[in-house]
């Protein structure tokens, strides 16, 4: 029987960030990985020939930089070229370019607005205030509010502390800012329905809630408060796609002395005395460690590989009631060619960042209508982008990649998925797309289309969900994934998460497997290998 | 979908960052070294041939300077002298037309927003002169009141005119009524038969006008003003924002963004500024009706100042570029400069600082600590300081009226 230090249960890029911190301090890991490749949801594949694609997640900002510089993903093959602003298309012909040049963008909102291009730069302010705030408490492992514990006690104070640094109104705004829709907080800034479309995008992707749904704002934050390069709120994309960025960890991993074992899928956690020992593969195999740690999502965690004995009555029911619902599709796609937008000027920077087709909130609101009612949307909200115009290592020259994601799509439809209805959601999107790029389809060579049902099935994300746990306030900060147990820190001894269900979230952080990192080393009384946060102010 | 055909306003020319004012053909032949900046999206010279000279033009002959990219706002309606009012911190109620004021405005906090001129023009036609964009600012301020407030930056053409011969060159340019007109006062003339707007008012410190124009006359105007430069009669000269800068130091202006955050843009807490916290106290004025900010500022009125931005000059010719200030040499630090020039006419350095002060009251003795660069070698050094309450810079003639020949 192999024996390890720690096992880490999925090659995602926080199993494999927190696997690189503690072989960093010396210890002896392994990751054990179910599918033949790693990276789970950060996976560049080539499913048809000359093409890869950015599988899942496509875009990259909330890496921690911090993070970055630690494992010295640079060295080891990770670059993230800033993506260049975005573009709204409209149905009437006309668009809204969010140029990366300022001063083009404040004229182009103008043209919509005169008065949203100046509440754009109050919009602007107010949303970096509480990116400020919150960047803070990305590398730090949540305070436990109901522990008397000193550690709890400090960390709690620091966290009011940063919360009383902000002004009286500021304070108001902020615990205001958690519990509103999209839809009303930009209300209170902009006038023009493409404007506010354009900037509530952001806040329902991922996540099961409508822009009139309280909480949505919240998501916005989390989608503006990543960086590339100390531009707040920037995306970049990685060279090579989303592979990349779990390639790099896995490398900088390896350079520690670390293991990747792929097609080793985890049945279950072993637990003796309260203590976890190991995993048991699919195979029979028995792997054993003196720590180990899940990667999985809260559900999985909880209710698949641990042994209901294992887990208190507490957290299972928690578990099994954790938000994770799945509203997110995916349609990545290799054209023959340069797809035309005749509704952008010729020569257009435009299609070199984020594109979307839906131009009012009230469109957005019936896309999630469609998803209460199990069904995607018939006009749904999509995030596209082009990376090959930048990245040559994606297609052959001359040739296209195009990563769309798309919300609204639930988890279960009516009479369950199929084949059928996975490619009949793949051509709504595409017709989406034709109705503002004639000759698209015709470009069309290959495409992967991925419902929360593929998405489950091939990469492991419970209902599809992109942040394996909805960031709402209840499961956010200390309440996620549970209250009690927002510390890495599993219901035994000795067994850890890791995964986007525990704080910081979802979105390619790397945080909470650096945090969780940080928790194991802290009970080993190991050195801590991972990174300060290295601080706005 | 329906792809009906619309009119689309024009889009935007992404090839084109910075957009041209309507003096942009002709600014274009006075910068052969093309060193532009953006000012407010526009297209504007940050120096146009050498920087000393242009410094000269203002303070010795006679100086242009492209106004357009100010922001201006027409404030038209019954309420326009209570939205006004409601608005900035002083009593504009007494602003009689054809008159100019300098004011400021808060957010309820009592931390400024930006200052700018009030321009009186007509009986209750305003203009308002801003450094940043405050559309939305005097739109959601204007709630509830009978009042037009319409952002007309593009749609007036402005020119800058100072300098000691600016009332010589303005007057055989063709321009009339410059003899009585008042410092911030406003007259219109007519010049080749377009109207001119004509306000006495700079950012200087010295004899200077204002001229505004329809942009159709804009290349008219200044064709007047160059073509006696051309026939030999005076020098006149182009100047960027840096000559301006310079001037306006000097003169003792602050430039909100540079000199302190602008409210709104402001992220971080205390890091905003009260008008008695800039040395603006004079323009508050508590004896008129509500206005927006004054509870906060009656509140700040009865304690002590915790900071101030002051003027402050500093001993030596090492250029105290964004130094350290401490409460004696080597002592507590106190606060920083924000910005600074090296006064030609002075031969000093003048600067605006923001300091702390101690129980309401300003440090004892204030030194810099310069860092300056020989060859590539980093040095530094520490410099005396001393708080200057008045502009380190004004002439007499700015004041004079009618105004002196140069």
């Amino acid at each position: 029987m192999e024996k390890y230090d720690a096992i880490i249960i999925g090659a995602g890029h926080n199993g494999l960030t927190n696997a690189a911190f503690l072989a960093k301090a010396g210890l002896d890991v392994v990751v054990l990985e179910k599918n033949n490749y790693v990276g789970g949801a950060t996976a560049s594949l080539e499913l048809y020939e000359g093409w890869k694609y950015s599988n899942c997640s496509y875009v990259c900002s909330l890496f921690r930089p911090e993070i970055y510089q630690a494992l010295d993903l640079g060295r080891h093959g990770l670059e993230v070229v800033p993506l260049q602003g975005s573009v709204s298309l409209m149905q009437n012909g006309d668009h809204f370019g969010s140029y990366h040049q300022s001063e083009v963008r404040r004229r182009e909102i103008m043209r919509h607005s005169k008065r949203d291009a100046d509440a754009a730069i109050r919009f602007d302010a107010d949303l970096m205030k509480w990116c400020r705030l919150i960047r803070g408490f990305l590398l730090r492992t949540p305070p436990d509010p109901a522990s008397f514990r000193m550690r709890d006690a400090m960390e709690f104070a620091h966290l009011l502390k940063r919360f009383y640094s902000l002004t009286e109104s500021q304070i108001y705004e902020f615990i205001r800012f958690f519990t509103m829709s999209i839809a009303e907080y930009l209300e209170q800034y902009f006038e023009s329905d493409i404007i506010l479309a354009h900037f509530s995008g952001g806040s329902i992707i991922g996540t099961g809630l409508g822009v009139y749904s309280p909480g949505t704002a919240y998501v916005l934050l989390h989608h503006a408060m990543g960086d590339v390069d100390g531009n707040v709120g920037s995306w970049g994309f990685a060279r090579g796609g989303m592979g990349s960025v779990s390639q790099a960890i896995a490398s900088s991993f390896q350079s520690f002395g670390g293991k990747i074992r792929t097609n080793a899928e985890v049945q279950q956690i072993a637990v003796k005395g309260r203590k976890a020992t190991g995993v048991v593969l699919a195979s029979g195999e028995e792997v054993s460690a003196k720590v180990v740690v899940s990667n999985l999502d809260a559900k999985r965690t909880f209710l698949n590989v641990m042994d209901a004995n294992d887990v208190p009555d507490d957290l299972l029911h928690r578990a099994k009631n954790f938000k994770i619902r799945g509203s997110s599709g995916k349609v990545n796609i290799a054209l023959d060619g340069m797809p035309e937008f005749p509704a952008i000027p010729s020569g257009s920077p435009l299609t070199l960042g984020h594109m979307h087709f839906t131009d009012s909130l009230e469109r957005l609101e019936r896309a999630f209508d469609d998803w209460k009612d199990d069904r995607w949307s018939a006009d749904p909200y999509v995030d596209m982008v082009i990376p090959t115009q930048y990245d040559p290592t994606m297609s052959p020259p001359g040739k296209h990649m195009m990563s769309v994601f798309v919300q609204y799509c639930p988890a279960e439809v009516e009479g369950g998925w199929t084949d059928a209805k996975r490619d009949a959601f793949g051509a709504t999107v595409i017709d989406q797309i034709a109705d503002y790029s004639p000759n698209f389809k015709d470009l069309i060579l290959h495409a992967e289309i991925r419902t929360p049902r593929e998405l489950e099935a091939e990469v492991g994300l419970t209902e599809g969900n992109i942040f394996q746990g909805e960031l709402t306030l209840d499961q956010l900060m200390f309440n996620r994934p549970f209250p009690g147990y927002a510390q890495y820190r599993g219901p035994v001894k000795n067994m850890y998460m890791c995964s986007s269900s525990n704080h910081p979230g979802g979105g390619v952080m790397g945080a909470p497997g650096a945090n969780s990192a940080r928790e194991i080393l802290l009970d080993l009384g190991k050195t801590d290998t991972t990174p300060e946060d290295f601080g706005d102010d | 979908m329906s792809k009906q055909a619309i009119d689309l306003t024009p889009q935007p020319n992404f090839r084109q960052v910075l957009q041209p004012t309507p003096f942009h053909q002709r600014m274009v032949e006075h910068c052969p070294i093309q060193n532009w900046m953006s000012w407010n999206g526009y297209q504007t010279p940050r120096v146009c041939d050498q920087l000393a000279s242009e410094y000269f033009a203002i303070r010795s002959t006679c100086s242009v300077m492209d106004l357009t990219p100010m922001e201006k706002y027409r404030i038209i309606g019954p309420d326009a002298v209570k939205f006004l009012n409601r608005l900035v911190t002083r009593d504009i109620s007494g602003l009689k037309p054809g008159r100019v004021t300098y004011v400021i405005w808060c957010n309820d906090e009592g931390k400024v927003l930006d200052d700018g001129t009030l321009f009186h023009l007509e009986q209750g036609d305003y203009r308002l002169c801003a450094q940043h964009h405050q559309l939305d600012w005097l739109l959601l301020s204007s709630l509830g009141m009978d009042v037009s407030i319409e952002e007309e930056t593009h749609n007036i053409a402005a020119l800058s005119v100072q300098g000691p011969t600016s009332f010589s060159v303005l007057s055989a340019a063709g321009l009339q009524g410059l003899d009585t007109l008042k410092p911030f006062g406003i007259c219109q003339s007519v010049l080749h038969g377009f109207d001119v707007t004509i306000s006495r008012t700079g950012f200087t410190g010295d004899l200077g006008y204002e001229l505004w124009v329809d942009p159709s006359n804009g290349l008219a105007l200044w064709d007047a003003i160059f073509m006696l430069k051309d026939n030999g009669l005076f020098d006149i000269r182009t100047i960027g924002l840096s000559a301006l800068e310079m001037v306006r130091i000097e003169a003792g202006f602050i430039m909100p963004g540079d000199d302190f955050n602008t409210a709104e843009s402001t992220i971080r807490a205390d890091h905003d500024r009260s008008p008695y916290e800039l040395g603006l106290g004079w323009l508050v004025d508590f004896d008129k009706p509500y206005f927006t900010g004054k509870r906060a500022l009656i509140h700040e009125y009865s304690q002590p100042i915790a900071r101030r931005l002051v003027k402050l000059q500093v001993e030596g010719n090492k250029p105290p570029a964004d130094s350290f200030l401490y409460d004696g040499k080597g002592g507590r630090r106190i606060g920083t400069i924000k910005s600074h020039s090296w006064s030609p006419i002075l031969k000093t350095n003048v600067c605006m600082a923001d300091i702390e002060y101690r129980n309401g009251l300003p440090p004892g003795e204030i030194w810099a600590e310069i860092y300056y660069q020989k060859e590539l070698e980093w040095r530094a050094t520490w410099a005396k300081c001393s708080v200057s309450e008045k502009p380190f810079w004004v002439h007499p003639r700015r004041l004079a009226t009618p105004p002196q020949a140069f």
